[in-house]
């Protein structure tokens, strides 16, 4: 250590209270130029409290930042922002009204005479910028109405345009498919070997093991350890995570398919999807599979009423929906756990409790008046089966870390006990440990008699829980690929259009 | 939209743009149609509404609205509103009033500056209020309201100033024509320009778009909120008071209660002009057309002789209608939108 | 900090009890006059149109709407009683027609709110124009003041101090907080207020709950004017101008959100008295009308500023963002 330069930007015994939740506890990090580290740790382990400490937003309690050895304070984003930290923080900060380069530049567009803002140049460099990540973004495009996964490819170009020296990266895949991973390693390696450090956050741990040289991992906010990647395996870490041994990922119980519940019949909603039919029978998980943007999201909100369709038909065991009413649906035994937990799913100042009970609101009923018990007894229930990780139920959800809040969605859904369950990326942001847990949940629903459909943009989940995989591609259902043969490649392909593997 | 990918970026690109700058274009040209079919059918049915003098007579009564919308369209951007504006004018207006006549020496540009100052003054303490106390700015500026207008009252204490008070060189300028255009107007067409030139081309004009758009976010990118929106009230408060300089010139004779209950013409005009209410997006310059418009109903009605006591519904009315229209269009665009993408993708 | 902001809401309501009852105290010890069964009554009847219409207020911006037209329609109305009662007709039948009326008019700013999805802000400005310019197109500016002795003293009667109408308020007050706070439709409003699309996708059925909101809005105004118009018998286009800021000032006293999702009404009301009986002390104690709304301004502004100077203060010695970070995110 002596004769190495200090780290970049390091953590010296940083503690963070909020109230009474202890979210750090002593924690110790380095980053040094030319290395990705990797933050590892379950929901609401502290690592995204960590990130805003390094960005500013928080300022520990107790412990030092040291900045090229020397010590700072943050008084503020724009501080950690001066020093040369760029951050993609875990929930988009778009600014829906403004173009995507403007969303890129803001507060340092290029200038010209009279301090105006060159746009051509601001224009060509956002351009620049999705042409080195590869993604065919319009910058010209205002931010509003970009799905979950534009949304975080433009916070990604954003924290790249800033030339940072730390680039702090809080699950950034946690909404792309494969590709635009790929490509998103692909520049961060490059700035990696340009002397840029990284830290980066995911729950995916083959993520990790591909793209980080060390590994500092937490436990309930305290430090746990730290490891050269080369030296660990990924059940180490799952272990560093977890406190215990972990049981299988996908615990897939083989269920036998019932009579039909879910029907879709040539479904199409202009210029969003066309003619989907398909039908999910009780007992079984079908994946919904295909690129981001392929239309998936829009045929689950079509199904569930969110949004109407202008042709077409879907039953629920048996009888007609009508459109465009979630509550008819509902009526029916659907249920959709939608895929923006903290705009679709949440409301973020209600407590857990209303929150579970929001979509159940006649089960928790005596006569006309709410009953706080019920309402309480039915959220202490699921929140017991999910495990989550809660001080207590009357706690508003924005507290809760983003897995344990994903959580919250789900069991407000669950406590409906619907006949037709639909899941839009069930696991997204949820880690290691209650990723089995939900899955083992998914599958316990399909063995009693629930039909599911799955969304999901994480192949091995797809491919370990479905009973069939319907592929999409560009707004139409273009594969039916049934367990036994279902693999990365064919899957990949139909998905893509390239290569064989068409319906 | 992953799926436009495939076209060359170039195309997708220019379309892209055109289309944005399509739409806004459209949002201010409806308003420009509205204007239009005012004017013709007003003048097709009495042509001395055409007349340079009743045009020139409209130019300034919307001059003041215009100059105050200017300023409450600032605010709204960052997502705040100034419900005090029209306390602002009238203790302005008062104020420079009463110096005036008390002081007849005095410049008049003192005067003027005093006025602005003093709006300044009460824009800062909406500012402190909303940026730095963090009070939500419609409880805020109602309580401004509320004050200022009583600190009005209780300076002029039951007093008026009469236009023989003060000096003819001060109340010319409310009617004073320079090129056939009354001053007052083009005072509103200079900072109307100025400020919508800011707000395109300036980053702190973009940063208060941002902090609308989405407030938490704009803590995140480092911008200096409280500064902003600290500013945004203040230059608000500033164009209230110049309007209460001008008010004073206009009309002469002003006592405490001078515009009251102009606060929602000016927000009415603000909303006319295609500015979000919730902010994040709109101009200056279709909230001064907006103010236009209004004005233009109102001396469009008197002209047609319409009832007084009706004018007040059909006013309310047209508001409606004009904000019904604005929407329908803005959902058109955005149908046409969507099928155009879907296109694209295929 | 949820379970600090809920502790805070209920430390809310009770500074403004504790107010309530220091200036009410003060007032009874200090202002002549004040501690009178008369001007008691003179002070419950007062606000009475204030806290009918502060009701639905609350509800309408619990679910992140306004409704700046309450004003104007209770002039609508009283000028539709003026008028039927010129025309000949029975006041029985009158007064339902009122309250149709009423609803009429908040149905229209609920159609516009929720089917065209207009911001509620601009729509009610442009009907508080429309219904105030109704009102005089079909009463002129005459007043009509020949109106039954039977209702004129029945809404100025009092049972002991308490008068009649108040027992009214009372009535409505409880159903009111009891829907609000302890029933499924009082959920639903929280939860669309504070986050619609997520409301939405939990099967609320938030358009039609907006809607009604309305239209109780539209319908509270014009039974507000029944109130307003027996009490200073007269029935006038012009009544009530100017009470909408008085009602939504009182529901922000009350420490409702204007952004939606977090109030509560036992705040509210204890805000509508707070606000009267200021009012009536500082006129007995001979203070000008105008100062009045200087105090009004003032009481506004400083019970909102007050726990968030202690927030500023906080700030200087904590973290600097947080309390900025909650806003909602907009995309
Ligand atoms: N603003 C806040 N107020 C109160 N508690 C908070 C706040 N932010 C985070 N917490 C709590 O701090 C703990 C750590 O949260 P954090 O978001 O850092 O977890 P995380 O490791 O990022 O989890 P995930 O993987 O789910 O994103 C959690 O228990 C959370 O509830
Ligand atoms: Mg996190």
């Amino acid at each position: 250590m002596a004769d190495s330069p200090p780290p970049v930007l390091a953590l010296r015994e940083v503690s963070k209270s909020f109230g009474a939740v202890r979210a750090l506890r002593e924690v110790s990090l380095s980053l040094i130029a030319g290395e990705a580290l990797a933050l590892a740790g379950e929901n609401g382990a502290g690592k995204s409290t960590l990130v805003k400490i390094l960005s500013g937003v928080h300022r520990p309690d107790a412990g030092r930042l040291l900045l090229d050895g020397e010590p700072v304070e943050f008084h503020g984003p724009a501080d950690a922002q001066a020093a040369g930290v760029a951050v993609i923080y875990q929930e988009p900060t778009l600014f829906p009204d403004l173009t995507v380069a403007e969303n890129i530049f803001m507060g340092r567009q290029p200038r010209g005479r009279l301090g105006r803002i060159d746009r051509r140049a601001m224009r060509a460099q956002a351009a620049a910028l999705f042409t080195r990540l590869g993604v065919p973004l319009d910058p010209e495009q205002p931010a509003r109405g970009l799905s979950i996964a534009d949304q975080q490819l433009v916070e990604i170009a954003k924290a790249l345009s800033r030339d940072a020296r730390v680039l702090i990266m809080d699950e950034p895949t946690a909404a792309l498919s494969g590709n635009e991973v790929t490509r998103l390693f692909g520049v961060a390696r490059s700035l990696r070997e340009q002397g840029c450090a990284v830290l980066f956050i995911s729950h995916r741990l083959d993520e990790i093991f591909d793209l980080c040289q060390r590994v500092t991992t937490l436990r309930d906010g305290g430090h746990v350890a730290d490891d050269r990647i080369a030296d660990i395996i990924p059940d180490d870490l799952v272990r560093r995570m977890v406190g215990r041994e972990l049981g299988a990922l996908f615990p897939k119980q083989d269920a036998v398919p019932g009579e039909v519940a879910l029907q879709v019949r040539r479904l199409t909603r202009e210029g969003v999807f066309t003619d989907v039919s398909f039908e999910v029978r009780r007992g079984e998980i079908v994946a919904l599979a295909g690129l981001v943007g392929a239309g998936r999201s829009e045929v689950a909100r079509a199904v569930f009423g969110v949004d109407r369709w202008d042709a077409g038909s879907v039953q629920v065991g048996g009888r007609a929906l009508r459109p465009g009413s979630p509550a008819a649906s509902m009526a029916l035994g659907l249920a959709l756990v939608p895929e923006d937990r903290r705009q679709q799913g949440l409301v973020m100042e209600l407590s857990i409790e209303r929150n579970i009970a929001l979509a159940g609101l006649a089960e928790v009923r005596h006569g006309p008046l709410i009953s706080r018990a019920a309402e309480r007894v039915r959220a202490a229930d699921w929140a017991q089966r999910l495990q989550l990780r809660h001080r207590s139920l009357a706690d508003a959800v924005d507290v809760l870390s983003g897995g344990n809040q994903q959580k919250v969605v789900l069991a407000k859904w669950l406590a409906r006990q619907p006949s037709v369950l639909i899941v839009d990326e069930p696991t997204r942001g949820i880690d290691v440990a209650t990723k089995a847990e939900v899955h083992r949940l998914l599958s316990e629903l399909a063995v009693g008699g629930i039909a599911v459909l799955m969304i999901s943009s994480e192949l091995p989940e797809v491919l370990g829980m479905a009973d069939r995989v319907l592929v999409m591609r560009e707004g139409r259902l273009v594969a039916e690929i049934p367990r036994g043969t279902a693999t990365e490649e064919t899957v990949m392909a139909a998905a893509t259009g390239i290569g064989g593997g068409g319906a | 939209m992953t799926i436009t990918a495939k076209r060359p970026g170039a195309t997708l690109r220019d379309s892209g743009r055109g289309l944005v700058e399509r739409v806004a274009r459209v949002r201010e040209l409806g308003i420009v149609v509205a204007l239009a079919v005012l004017f013709g059918v007003t003048g097709a049915v009495n042509p001395e509404f055409l007349g340079l003098d009743s045009l020139r007579d409209i130019l300034l009564n919307s001059a003041i609205i215009a100059m105050l919308a200017v300023g409450q369209t600032l605010v709204v951007i960052t997502r705040n509103v100034d419900l005090s504006v029209s306390s602002v004018v009238g203790l302005s207006a008062f104020g420079g009033a009463l110096v005036l006549a008390d002081n007849p020496g005095l410049p008049i540009v003192v005067v003027i500056a005093g006025c602005v100052l003093l709006g300044a003054a009460c824009g800062a303490i909406n500012g402190l209020l909303v940026g730095a106390a963090k009070v939500p700015a419609l409880v805020a500026t109602l309580g401004t309201l509320y004050a200022f207008r009583g600190i009005d009252y209780a300076w002029a204490g039951g007093r008026q100033v009469n236009a023989a008070d003060m000096p003819d060189s001060f109340l010319s300028l409310g009617s004073r024509p320079v090129l056939g255009v009354p001053l007052l107007a083009l005072a509103a067409i200079a900072v109307l320009l100025a400020v919508g030139w800011m707000l395109r081309n300036l980053r702190s004009g973009r940063e208060l778009y941002a902090i609308g758009s989405n407030p938490a976010a704009a803590v995140l990118a480092g911008i200096p909120v409280r500064k902003r929106v600290i500013t945004a009230f203040v230059a608000s408060g500033a164009l209230a008071g110049l309007a209460g300089a001008m008010w004073a010139a206009r009309f002469g004779t002003v006592d405490a209660a001078a515009a009251t209950g102009k606060e929602l013409d000016v927000i009415a005009a603000v909303v006319v002009g295609g500015v979000a209410i919730f902010g994040g997006s709109g101009t200056v310059y279709g909230a001064a057309l907006g103010a236009l418009l209004l004005t233009g109903i109102s001396s469009a009605l008197a002209v047609l002789r319409v009832d007084a006591l009706a004018q007040t519904a059909i006013n309310g009315a047209l508001i409606i209608a004009a904000i019904v229209l604005d929407r329908l269009l803005a959902l058109r665009v955005a149908a046409a939108l969507r099928r155009r993408r879907y296109r694209d993708a295929r | 900090m949820p379970a600090d902001r809920f502790s805070l809401l209920r430390r809310w309501e009770g500074l403004i009890l504790i107010l309530l009852v220091a200036v009410t105290t003060w007032a009874s010890l200090g202002v002549d006059g004040f501690a009178n069964s008369s001007n008691v009554s003179f002070l419950l009847l007062d606000v009475t149109e204030i806290a009918l219409m502060a009701l639905t207020m609350t509800l309408v911006i619990v679910a992140a709407e306004i409704d700046l037209s309450v004003a104007s329609t209770l002039g609508l109305s009283c000028a539709v009683l003026g008028w039927l009662w010129n025309a000949g007709l029975p006041i029985e039948a009158i007064m339902p027609i009122c309250l149709v009326a009423g609803a009429l008019c908040g149905a229209l700013n609920g159609f516009l709110v929720t089917r065209l999805g207009l911001p509620s802000l601009a729509v009610t400005i442009g009907t508080f124009a429309l219904y105030r310019g109704l009102a005089y197109v079909i009463l002129g500016d005459q007043a009509v003041a020949d109106l039954p002795p039977a209702y004129t003293s029945l809404a100025t009667a009092t049972l002991g101090p308490i008068p009649v109408v108040t027992l009214l308020v009372a009535v409505l007050a409880v159903l009111f907080v009891v829907i609000l706070h302890a029933t499924a439709l009082g959920r639903a409003i929280v939860a669309l207020g504070s986050n619609e699309e997520a409301a939405y996708f939990a099967g609320i059925r938030v358009k039609r709950i907006r809607f009604w909101l309305f239209v109780a809005s539209g319908a509270m105004a014009a039974l507000a004017s029944l109130v307003f118009t027996f009490r200073y018998a007269s029935a006038r286009a012009d009544n009530g101008g100017g009470l909408e800021l008085a009602v939504i000032a009182a529901v922000l006293l009350g420490g409702v959100s204007i952004f939606g999702g977090r109030g509560t009404l036992p705040g509210v009301l204890a805000a509508v008295l707070l606000l009267g009986v200021v009012r009536n002390a500082l006129i007995l104690a001979d203070v000008a009308n105008e100062v009045l709304n200087f105090v009004t301004g003032l009481l506004l502004v400083a019970s909102v500023l007050a726990p968030n100077l202690g927030a500023v203060w906080r700030r200087r010695t904590s973290p600097p963002l947080e309390g900025s970070l909650e806003g909602k995110s907009a995309l």
